[in-house]
């Protein structure tokens, strides 16, 4: 059964991107386009990793990653932070939050994909 | 010559010679510390220097012709003793606190230490004694000649020369020798005390001697000598009517000698500058009056005893020589003349040390050091020329007096001559008496006032005496100058009846007093003369706050000095600070060694200014107290403290406005700088998000080979519009820095924003056909004249209906771009039919970076964030306005304004 | 207590200056041409030598007190 990852992004190319390279890598992808989408998306079988852009309209990325940790059902699904801003105090709050990792955009694919295929324990 | 003569020569001398050795001896004495005058006694007798040749021989002579006449002039001094306790004590508190060394210094300073007051003093007071000094000389000369024409010889032959003249030598070289020994006239002169202390009792058992002869040798006693003054008919002399004085001449008259014996120069001296205790006072304010009874009682029985053997009224001034001789009794003669020499001599002594003192302190020095050229206060010892002013004053009284003698002296009896000198010196009563117990008493009422006084004297008085010599013509007193009636100099506006002398006093002192008055109340004084009424007015009050102290400088008298001037905390503090210097405590008996001084002062000079510091310190040192200079030194200085720390506190408060604006400025910077990291952090946000994109699909092309052409086409077509994006983003931050900086190469010229409205349109075509937007415009056909960067404004245009078309519905979008002429601007508004912004939001959208959200289920916009940001920043640059309001449409309306250019022909010129 | 000793002798200094002025010297005057007597000199050398003797007194009662 493959695992499930959740792509959480505003930007609607790089929600693409993350698609693609999630389905290459085997991985099942759902998509939202706000934080909103992302906590509406979680309420049914929570997903095994999510990717989190951090800065998005309305419910940001800390706050999805806040209210992801609150429920202890959703304890076991891993969170990788994505950020364009890439301060070391932000990368620190969201390690704090309870992210497992923390990724500055621009990203190497690799690299991404790789991280995620660890944390998922595949490969 | 002849024997007695020559007798009475010799022993005069003799006795000259003494007088020199006692002084010195006094002198020696007081410098060895044991004088021999500290006693109220020896200070009564001094006091007695009031006793001159007119009580000696004068008092006989108005006796013969007046009765008790004479007697004012010892009932007035009696009168002021009895108040020894009262002014004249608060007088020598004044001298003695501020080192007052004559009546010009005490009046100079009182008024603000006037140079002009010090000046005008000492003239009225040299003028004064001038004829003082003149019967003195005639007294002394005619006793020689008397003597002489005793012996049957004639004065001029005898003695080669005009015997005033000879006495007046002799006087000058004496008083010389006598006066002028040393110079500093803060300094008691206690040889010159015990002399003139010596002379007095002299003068006083030798008129006694002459007084008991005549009463008891000549006669048998006061009973025996009224019954014969019966039997002669000269007894009316005994009645007061024998005086020809009203009871105001009388009054006048004890009032002008009470004065006298406080004011002449010489008693000035011997009251106040030569006493060493104020306690003195007490028992000299009876036994004064006492040597002045005992020196008159045989005044009448003299007077009576000549009249009554043959003797002449107009030769009644020498009596008290005549009787002797006429009767055979030589040595009494001698005796006789020696007391009136001593009388003589002492008072000009002491006057003409007074009154030379104020010549070269009051008068002359001060004149000197101020003509700069004779460069004397570079000089370091202005001994010598002191002294020789001093001594050229002594001669210049006892010349004018000789002279005196001589045009108007010798027709005048003794009384006459010395009540113009009392006259003349009651001038200062008002300044002085005033000046003592009044503040408001200023310098120019005391000028004023002097000056009136003088003047009436020497109108009322003088000139008369000229008159009787016969310097003047008659018909002066008899129809008053040019025969005005009113201005007769002793009748002054028909004032008759009086006594020449009370005349005068009362007119010259109502002139002086209420001048004094008056102008003191109508003008202002200086800081510096109120300050000196102060001190001199409140003596008493200043004087029971401690006074730095005699001798040398003790520990306990520089601890009292910081004290004064820092305050106990701070003195205390320094004190500890000694104490541990030296691992001892510090005794206040203990003399302060050289570094205590100087730390001392150094602490003094933190508060009180350097020199004021030196000031006080030196006075402690020395063993001076302040004086009046030092004083206001110091008060100069903490005003120039006080002041300085005010403006000190201004400068504080300025300093912390300037605080509170340097602290708004700093956050306003931080804000600014919070702002510009917040706009950095965007920044490189909006480039990472292209960024990011263009990298991962370069990837995923490089990493998959295998991707069909369809998705390599559109993962290319991704990358090329994300670095579009990227490239737009950095144009705009370019631009916006560069226009925030000021440094936009502004291409401005005139315009026609229709022209630049519609090409802002065909640029957005492409877009606009894209979104399928339905686009209305309403241009008018005339040129809308502009003064702007074309380029820029094109681009304003652009960005604001890319804005509309982001937001318009898809499909059914429409957009509307308008132009008007509002007054003296044009408006273009670009209405959409979309969403539309929140009035709160209206001023948002002009940020940085805000962006509009748009419908999200749509697309994110693509705008850089900064479009509407720039557009406002070119607009304002033109003097335009932009904003947001409701669209007719339904969505939002971007409109901005610009002012229209003045001249058409600008516009024509552009097209 | 050198005020209210200065104060006593400023009551002699007025008691002096009537007893040295009119009406005083008129009344002897008269005294003086009624008896046939010449009172005058008596009367000033006698008023005069009262009022130091009472000035006397009253500065040397307290000898040895403030000066």
């Amino acid at each position: 059964m493959p695992k499930r990852v959740l792509v959480v992004d505003d930007e609607p190319n790089i929600v693409l991107s993350l698609e693609f390279l999630m389905r290459r890598a085997g991985f099942e992808v759902q998509v939202a386009r706000t934080g909103g989408e992302a906590l509406k998306a979680l309420e049914g079988e929570p997903p095994d990793l999510v990717l989190l852009d951090v800065m998005m309209p309305e419910v940001d990325g800390y706050e999805v990653c806040e209210r992801l940790r609150a429920k202890p059902e959703w304890r076991k699904t891993k969170i990788v932070m994505l950020t364009a801003r890439g301060r070391e105090a932000e990368r620190e709050r969201g390690l704090a939050l309870g992210a497992d990792a923390y990724i500055t955009k621009p990203f190497s694919t690799r690299e991404l994909v790789e991280q995620v295929k660890r944390m998922l324990e595949v490969a | 010559m002849s024997q007695l003569a020559t007798l009475a020569i010799l022993i005069s001398l003799a006795y000259l010679a003494f007088l020199f050795a006692l002084a010195s001896w006094g002198d020696r004495r007081a410098e060895q510390g044991r004088s021999v005058i500290a006693n109220p006694y020896i200070y009564t007798l001094s006091l007695a220097v009031y006793c001159t040749a007119w009580t000696y021989f004068g008092s006989v002579g108005v006796a013969a012709g007046q009765g008790v006449g004479f007697l004012p002039v010892y009932l007035g001094p009696t009168l002021l003793a009895l108040l020894f306790l009262g002014p004249v004590r608060k007088i020598l508190l004044i001298a003695k606190a501020y080192g007052i060394t004559s009546i010009a210094d005490f009046a100079s300073a009182r008024y603000g230490k006037s140079g002009a007051v010090a000046g005008l003093v000492t003239i009225v007071a040299l003028v004064g004694s001038i004829p003082y000094i003149s019967l003195q000389l005639k007294a002394v000369a005619t006793g020689i000649e008397l003597l002489l024409a005793h012996d049957g010889a004639d004065a001029q032959g005898a003695l080669g020369a005009d015997s005033a003249l000879l006495v007046a030598l002799v006087l000058a070289a004496f008083s010389i020798l006598f006066g002028t020994r040393h110079i500093d006239a803060t300094e008691h002169h206690q040889g010159m005390v015990l002399a003139i202390a010596f002379e007095s009792i002299v003068k006083l058992l030798c008129f006694l001697a002459v007084g008991v002869f005549v009463t008891w040798v000549l006669f048998a006693g006061p009973s025996d000598l009224l019954a014969r003054a019966e039997a002669a008919g000269i007894v009316d002399r005994l009645h007061f009517s024998a005086t020809r004085l009203g009871y105001a001449d009388w009054f006048l008259l004890t009032l002008l000698s009470a004065f006298a014996v406080l004011l002449l120069p010489r008693q000035f001296q011997v009251v106040v500058i030569e006493n060493l205790e104020i306690g003195h006072l007490r028992r000299a304010s009876w036994m004064f009056p006492c040597y002045l009874l005992i020196i008159n009682l045989f005044v009448l029985p003299i007077a009576l005893a000549g009249l009554i053997l043959g003797g002449t009224v107009a030769e009644a001034d020498s009596f008290v020589l005549r009787l002797p001789l006429v009767h055979g009794q030589g040595w009494l003669a001698i005796v006789a003349f020696l007391g009136g020499l001593s009388a003589a001599t002492a008072m000009v002594i002491v006057e003409t040390v007074a009154v030379s003192t104020m010549i070269s302190n009051d008068l002359v020095m001060p004149l000197l050091l101020r003509i700069r050229s004779l460069g004397l206060a570079q000089r370091p010892d202005l001994t010598g020329l002191i002294l020789g002013v001093r001594r050229a004053g002594i001669l210049l009284a006892i010349a004018g007096g000789y002279l005196f003698f001589h045009s108007v002296g010798e027709a005048m009896g003794l009384v006459s001559i010395g009540y113009i000198a009392f006259a003349g010196v009651a001038q200062f009563a008002p300044l002085l008496l005033l000046g003592i117990a009044w503040k408001g008493a200023n310098r120019n009422g005391a000028v004023v006032g002097l000056l009136a006084g003088f003047s009436v004297w020497l109108y009322t008085l003088v000139l008369p005496s000229f008159v009787t010599a016969g310097v003047l013509p008659e018909s002066l007193l008899r129809e008053g100058p040019f025969g005005v009636a009113l201005l007769r100099p002793t009748a002054l506006f028909g004032l008759e009846g009086l006594h020449p002398v009370a005349h005068c006093t009362l007119w010259s002192l109502s002139a002086n007093t209420g001048l004094l008055v008056l102008v003191s109340l109508l003008t202002r004084a200086s800081d510096l003369e109120r300050l000196q009424a102060i001190l001199f007015v409140d003596v008493e009050q200043s004087r029971r706050t401690p006074r730095l102290w005699r001798g040398e400088a003790k520990v306990g008298a520089l601890e009292e000095l910081l004290v004064r001037f820092l305050g106990r905390p701070a003195a205390e503090a320094i004190w500890r600070a000694e104490t541990a210097r030296r691992g001892r405590p510090l005794d206040p008996d203990e003399p302060a060694d050289a570094g205590l001084v100087e730390r001392a002062e150094r602490q003094l000079a933190r508060a009180i200014g350097a020199a004021s510091a030196r000031a006080v310190v030196a006075s402690a040192v020395r063993g001076e107290s302040i004086g009046p200079d030092a004083l206001l030194e110091i008060l100069d200085e903490t005003q120039k403290v006080i002041e300085y720390s005010r403006r000190l506190e201004q400068k504080s408060q300025e300093l912390e406005a300037a605080t509170a604006e340097l602290r708004h400025a700093n956050e306003r910077l931080r804000e600014l700088d919070r702002l510009k990291d917040d706009f950095l952090a965007t920044v490189s946000h909006e480039l990472r998000t292209p960024l990011t994109s263009i990298r991962s699909f370069s990837e995923i092309l490089l990493d998959n080979p295998d991707l069909g052409a369809e998705e390599r086409a559109h993962f290319l077509r991704i990358i090329t519009s994300e670095s579009e994006r990227l490239t737009r983003l950095i144009n705009d931050v370019l631009d916006l820095s560069k226009i925030e900086s000021g440094r936009m190469d502004w291409q401005i010229g005139p315009a026609d924003l229709a022209e630049l409205v519609r090409e802002g349109i065909r640029a957005a075509q492409g877009l606009v056909a894209e979104k399928g937007v339905e686009l209305e415009v309403a241009i008018p056909d005339e040129p809308a004249p502009v003064t702007c960067d074309r380029d820029r404004i094109v681009q304003v245009v652009l960005n604001l209906l890319s804005n509309a078309c982001k937001f318009v519905p898809r499909p059914g979008g429409r957009v509307r771009v308008e132009l008007q002429r509002k007054g003296p601007m044009f408006e273009i508004r670009v209405e959409d039919n979309g969403p539309g912004v929140p009035p709160a939001a209206r001023e948002l959208v002009f940020e940085k970076f805000h962006q509009l959200t748009g419908d999200l289920n749509t697309q994110k916009p693509t705008g850089t964030g900064l479009g509407l940001t720039i557009s406002k920043q070119i607009v304002e640059r033109f003097g335009g306005r932009i904003w947001v309001e409701d669209a007719r449409l339904g969505g939002a309306a971007l409109c901005f304004t610009l002012p229209v250019a003045e001249s058409p022909s600008a516009v024509r010129a552009a097209a | 207590m050198s005020d209210t000793r200065f104060a006593r002798l400023l009551a002699v200094a007025l008691v002096a200056l009537t007893l040295f002025n009119f009406p005083m010297i008129e009344v002897i005057e008269r005294w003086s041409e009624l008896s046939g007597v010449a009172l005058v000199p008596v009367y000033f050398f006698g008023a005069w030598a009262g009022v130091i003797a009472l000035a006397a007194w009253l500065l040397e009662r307290e000898s040895g007190g403030e000066p």
